[in-house]
């Protein structure tokens, strides 16, 4: 049980920052491209440079979760981003 | 990150904390190992595929070179002819004109059947001089490397292009932790010391990544951009709730003319000869690229005729429609949005397809450096953990799947790739799916080369491999005089360019494999220095651990 409990510990928060990359990072990524939006551009170039930034946004995002001191902070910084996006999403959809 | 089998040669500086270039070294080493394999086989094809047209025109070798280019109006029109005979019920055909690159003309129709099962479109390669497809063997040609570089083959398209993706942004990844993780990235570059092992190969991979690094990062950005669709729909799901909302971003991004209902009244298409003649003199007498028609044949029909891709550096879409029975001018398409246009430049960066001679051998060098990028950082991987084996002579099941996949993904895709060229040059043409065929094979060698590595010494299994792509790549050009009717010395004279380059290019590449395969052997033969190495190897870690 112990060797279990240390083996979650041990692995644990690198997995979280795996999770956090490829899914926290797309997601981002892909509400990146829906707030842009909400710019004053016409729909078409709106919708196309949101897809243009959206690479370098996941890229980064992925860049940010390893650079961090810690799995929380990574999670941290990936959910304020979402959170200050959120709104300008949501008022588009 | 390094957990257990680590990155042992940064000691020093896991015990001092892990700093911020400690973690993107590990992120650099994992997210390019996990992907690795199939970035260098995308990197490979996708070099090759800058020569794509021109491979295409040496495996049709039946289909005589275009001493000029013959009329594009004339061609178009031709053929115009020819799909209204053969394919008469079509709702839409699309024409690639012969240019300077090819020697025949490409076109793309819909059934009309409707029938599941039955393909929902036609394709095939016509001569420019009859209108008529054309009588060659039948293959893929360079295309097949071209679409394996971006949806691989033997899955649905979707999954592919999706993995290619994946592969992709994992390379992006890679680079800017590469980057970070080599501050003195630029010093490193003009300390240079060859023959050092690990420290060379480290130094090779580096010098390759620094030279290329623009390109690099152009290069799998804007391939993301070409897909870019496919991989984040949700911006466009949002603001399109119709297809005909949707169709105002397509138009941005093709000539595209949507088809419009039928009118069931008979018309037959209007000269197309003449709609070519203006596009001719807009934007030059060869820099046609398409002509694209939608429902042919009937009252509605509309034709758009694009502008050829010399002369800038985008693909965003230019092109003159008009209308089918009375070939009237409706509407000249030269320009999109701020937003389309940087797509359509980063498009065309990536193929590359506006580059004269010069600019292409540029990129076809450049990207050869990319792949090499990619193959050395696989290498280097184990030449790494090799010394810090705890049981030299057993290594752990990672290390020799590493050490495996690495020789069948780098030194078998050569042997595979050249083996594909010679499917070509012996399988007799008129074979029942012999495109297929040739695919088959260049599959079922590089299985056999993944075999040939599992099966030898790690060591032996790289050079017999790179000696094998070497020899066949060597008697590529004996084979070709032997089965064609454009052997060498008649292509020299005949100033047959793209088959004297082709066989001289098979040369070169054979002599790069016999120089990689001697240089293999030798530090095989040298096995008494590599104790000596092992010696001096806190020093070149020290060293090592100064330049990051």
């Amino acid at each position: 049980m112990n060797a279990v409990l240390h083996r979650v510990r041990s692995t644990g928060p690198l997995i979280s920052r795996i999770i956090a990359a490829l899914f926290g990072g797309y997601a981002l990524a892909a509400l990146s491209s829906v707030a842009v939006l909400a710019l004053p551009l016409s729909k078409p170039q709106a919708v196309l440079t949101g897809m243009l930034a959206s690479f370098l946004i996941y890229a980064g995002a992925v860049i940010w979760v390893f650079a961090v001191r810690s799995a929380l902070k990574a999670w941290a910084g990936l959910i304020i981003v979402a959170v200050a996006l959120l709104p300008l999403a949501w008022s588009v959809s | 990150m390094t957990k257990g089998r680590g990155v042992k040669i940064d000691d020093d500086s896991q015990a001092a904390g892990r700093g911020i270039r400690q973690s993107m070294s590990s992120l650099h080493t994992w997210a390019a190992l996990l992907l690795g394999w199939i970035l260098y086989a995308m990197f490979l094809t996708g070099t090759v595929s800058y020569f794509k047209d021109e491979l295409s025109q040496w495996m049709r070798p039946e289909l005589s070179r275009l001493s000029e280019i013959p009329d594009q109006a004339v061609v178009a029109q031709r053929i115009a002819n020819e799909l209204g005979n053969t394919v008469p019920g079509t709702t839409q055909w699309s024409i690639r004109l012969p240019d300077a690159r090819n020697n025949s003309a490409y076109v793309f129709w819909r059934t009309s059947a409707r029938n599941p099962g039955q393909r929902a479109f036609g394709e095939g390669n016509f001569d420019p001089a009859t209108g008529q497809k054309v009588a060659s063997r039948d293959t893929l040609g360079g295309e097949f490397f071209f679409r394996f570089h971006f949806q691989f083959h033997y899955m649905p398209v979707v999954w592919g292009r999706w993995l290619a993706g994946a592969a992709a942004m994992f390379m992006l990844v890679a680079i800017i932790s590469g980057v970070i993780t080599h501050k003195r990235i630029f010093v490193d570059f003009f300390t240079f010391r060859w023959g050092k092992r690990q420290r060379s190969w480290l130094d090779a991979h580096n010098a390759l990544s620094v030279f290329g690094l623009p390109f690099h990062f152009m290069i799998t950005y804007t391939g993301l951009v070409t897909l870019m669709a496919l991989y984040m729909p949700w911006g466009e799901n949002v603001a399109f709730k119709t297809p005909a909302e949707r169709q105002q971003l397509t138009a941005e991004l093709s000539a595209f003319i949507p088809v419009g209902k039928a009118t069931g009244q008979k018309v037959p298409l209007a000269s197309v000869e003449d709609m070519v003649r203006q596009a001719q003199e807009r934007w030059g007498r060869d820099n046609v690229a398409r002509v694209n028609a939608v429902l042919p044949g009937d009252a509605a029909a509309r034709v758009a005729v694009t502008r050829g891709e010399a002369g800038r550096v985008s693909m965003s879409p230019q092109y003159m429609e008009f209308e089918g029975a009375t070939g009237k001018l409706l509407a000249v398409r030269d320009h999109v949005g701020p937003a389309a246009e940087t797509r359509g430049v980063f498009y065309a960066l990536h193929l590359g397809r506006f580059s004269d001679a010069v600019t292409r051998w540029l990129y076809f060098l450049v990207s050869f450096t990319g792949t090499a990028m990619v193959g050395t950082g696989l290498v280097m991987w184990t030449v790494k953990r090799r010394k810090n084996l705890p049981e030299p002579d057993r290594p752990y099941f990672g290390f020799r799947l590493v050490e495996r996949l690495n020789i069948a993904s780098i030194a078998g895709l050569s042997v595979a790739m050249t083996a594909f060229l010679w499917g070509n040059r012996l399988l007799p043409p008129p074979l029942e799916g012999r495109a297929d065929l040739e695919i088959n094979l260049f599959f079922f060698v590089w299985a056999l080369t993944l075999l040939h590595a599992l099966v030898r010494p790690a060591r032996s299994a790289w050079v017999e491999q790179l000696w094998m792509a070497s020899v066949l790549l060597f008697l590529l050009p004996v084979l070709n005089a032997l089965t064609t009717q454009r052997p060498l010395w008649h292509s020299l004279v005949e100033g047959d360019w793209i088959f004297v380059v082709m066989d001289l290019m098979c040369w070169t590449l054979a002599l790069l494999h016999a120089v990689l395969a001697m240089r293999t052997a030798r530090q095989r033969a040298g096995a008494p220095s590599r104790r000596k190495a092992n010696r001096q190897a806190p020093i070149t870690v020290a060293s090592s651990e100064r330049a990051g």
